[in-house]
């Protein structure tokens, strides 16, 4: 049984830049912990030795030229999106 | 049966205009607005191309394959003439600065997006009930769900609103709910048809197909949308080419997927629909596929990392809702949390689990290990026989909310359409009937790579038995 703790998905909640309320902390906590041994399952299986699959097509390094493409998108059709702008720019809260 | 070519005869033949087409398509919207297919309509933009079709026809101008063919497609199309949502709340205002491939090569043949279909909030979920506005109701009984990701294509298609509506299939999301709804529904091989402007969920799985009522529409419509783009570097050099009738095949019948869980109308159907396909001249056998069901586990450890990567763009920052915030951190944290559905959440959390350093190979590694054994099962079996069949899901339409308290019991609805998924193979649900109360049973036909084609010409020589 994987077990999972309240602090754990806080944690986690932190790496992935969520800022879940202590509800949802506490619903999702038993969530994770029931998907998590669902698929725990697959220790079932004997993987030793065979190589991970990534991806499934095959390609590899599929190259274009280097040549200059017109767009549709510009500059002030892009900054027209964020909700925040001054200057030409993206405005965002202060940094450091 | 094409409806497709129906309606393009009739507007080359100057039978209707256009305009009618789009007019027609728009107030079987509104008539049929109970079901929440779709989360808002383009007119403007409907409209001002079909009047350029019309003016083209007038003046002898060629104008495509789909002249005038109104469709739908899946909120996670960038699409002009309206916002894109991917029904969330994070997207709700957002409008696309340009078109997902899919849509404008089908708008280059003429056909006319007259709207955007409901979802799973960032197409996570099997039922439309994750979206941020309200679930789409099933086409037979709206007392049921729609099934997922794709409900509002599927319904819409059903409803006979639109010919053919755009989908997206990770792990079941066209396929799935096609089944519950009585609709065609392609997945094709991953790589068919280009992902540029799709909202991004697992990338390694994501492909784009299409819901229509037969065979044939689907073909018309996913030749028009596949080949390779240099926008999308994972699209395969063309392939899809419709073919004829296929001579008789060998098909196999996924044993594992007819256990005693699978509810016993959905069996009943499958075995029928087997038996009009020897009745057709093919040979089916069942075969063994232990493995199958271990693909469950692996989506949800693989798909959950992939979308923890790609969501991790919703930053508030460049797109999208900002929240309100004084420091950069709550900003990021802020806008996510109202931003995204409680599954939005779930899948994230556990993506950053399983990708984080102590459980990386004990889940990531492990389900991609595991991945590559499923892949040699379909290759060895697909050595042997020409098609794999089964049931699409293993009951007919849920009521709404009777699976949204429990994940897992959500995520067994797709135990049947993740393993084709996982490997990149194409499938497609066909109807194969209803039940005793009338929800529909889909019948799921999977090839093996890049034969898209040769299914089609299976499904649509079915139609014609």
């Amino acid at each position: 049984m994987t077990q999972v703790s309240s602090d754990d998905v806080r944690h986690l909640a932190q790496l992935s830049s969520l800022g879940l309320s202590d509800d949802e902390i506490t619903s999702l906590t038993g969530d994770i912990e029931a998907i998590l041994n669902y698929v725990k399952q697959l220790d079932e299986l004997n993987t030793d030795g065979v190589e991970p699959t990534y991806q499934v097509t095959n390609l590899e390094n599929v190259w274009r030229e280097d040549e200059i493409v017109p767009d549709e998108t510009n500059a002030d059709m892009l900054l027209s999106l964020a909700s925040g702008t001054a200057e030409h720019q993206v405005k965002v809260p202060k940094v450091l | 049966m094409s409806h497709i070519q129906t309606i393009v005869n009739d507007i080359k033949g100057g039978k209707i205009s256009a305009r009618q087409a789009a007019l027609e398509a728009f107030r079987k919207a509104e008539e049929n607005e109970a079901f929440h297919a779709l989360l808002h309509l383009t007119r403007e933009r409907a409209l001002e191309r079909a009047d350029d079709i019309d003016a083209r026809l007038q003046k002898g101008q060629p104008v495509g394959r789909l002249a005038g063919v109104p469709f739908v497609a899946k909120d996670n199309f960038l699409t002009f003439g309206g916002p894109t949502t991917a029904a969330s709340k994070l997207l709700k205002d957002f409008k696309a600065p340009l078109q997902a491939t899919a849509i404008e090569k089908l708008e280059a043949e003429g056909a006319i997006c007259i709207g955007k279909a409901n979802l799973d909030a960032f197409a996570h979920g099997g039922s439309t009930e994750n979206s941020a506005f309200g679930p789409t109701k099933n086409a037979h009984d709206q007392s049921r769900v729609a099934g997922g990701s794709s409900g509002g294509s599927a319904v819409a298609t059903a409803l006979g609103v639109v010919p053919f509506a755009l989908g997206t299939d990770t792990g079941g999301s066209i396929r799935q709910p096609a089944s519950f709804n009585g609709v065609v529904g392609v997945k094709p091989t991953y790589g068919t048809v280009s992902r540029y402007g799709v909202v991004a969920m697992a990338s390694s799985t994501d492909t784009i197909g299409c819901f229509t009522k037969t065979a044939e529409d689907a073909e018309l419509v996913m030749e028009i949308m596949s080949g390779r783009d240099k926008r999308d570097m994972t699209t395969l050099p063309d392939f899809f080419a419709p073919q004829e009738v296929p001579a008789p095949l060998k098909i196999g019948l996924i044993k594992d997927f007819m256990s005693s869980d699978v509810n016993e109308e959905v069996k009943t159907r499958t075995l029928e629909y087997i038996e009009r396909l020897r009745a057709a001249g093919h040979t089916v056998e069942e075969v063994e596929m232990p493995i199958a069901k271990y693909a469950l586990a692996m989506y949800y450890i693989i798909v959950p990392a992939e979308i923890s990567s790609n969501l991790a763009r919703y930053d508030g920052i460049r797109y999208g809702m900002r929240a309100d915030a004084t420091s950069l951190a709550n900003l990021y944290g802020q806008t996510r949390d109202t931003g995204f559905e409680a599954e939005n959440k779930r899948r994230i959390i556990i993506g950053s689990y399983v990708l984080s350093s102590g459980f990386f190979d004990a889940y990531y590694l492990k389900a991609q290990k595991a991945r590559t054994l499923l892949m040699k099962a379909y290759n060895e079996l697909f050595e042997e026989y020409d098609v794999l069949v089964g049931p699409v899901a293993p009951t007919p339409a849920f009521r709404l909310g009777e699976n949204t308290e429990d994940p897992v019991k959500m995520y067994l609805a797709d135990i049947m359409t993740v393993p084709p998924s996982l490997a990149g193979l194409p499938a497609l649900s066909v109807p194969a009937g209803k039940t005793a109360e009338g929800l529909s049973v889909g019948m799921q036909l999977i090839g093996a790579r890049k034969t898209d084609a040769m299914l089609l010409a299976l499904a649509k020589s079915m139609e014609e038995n």
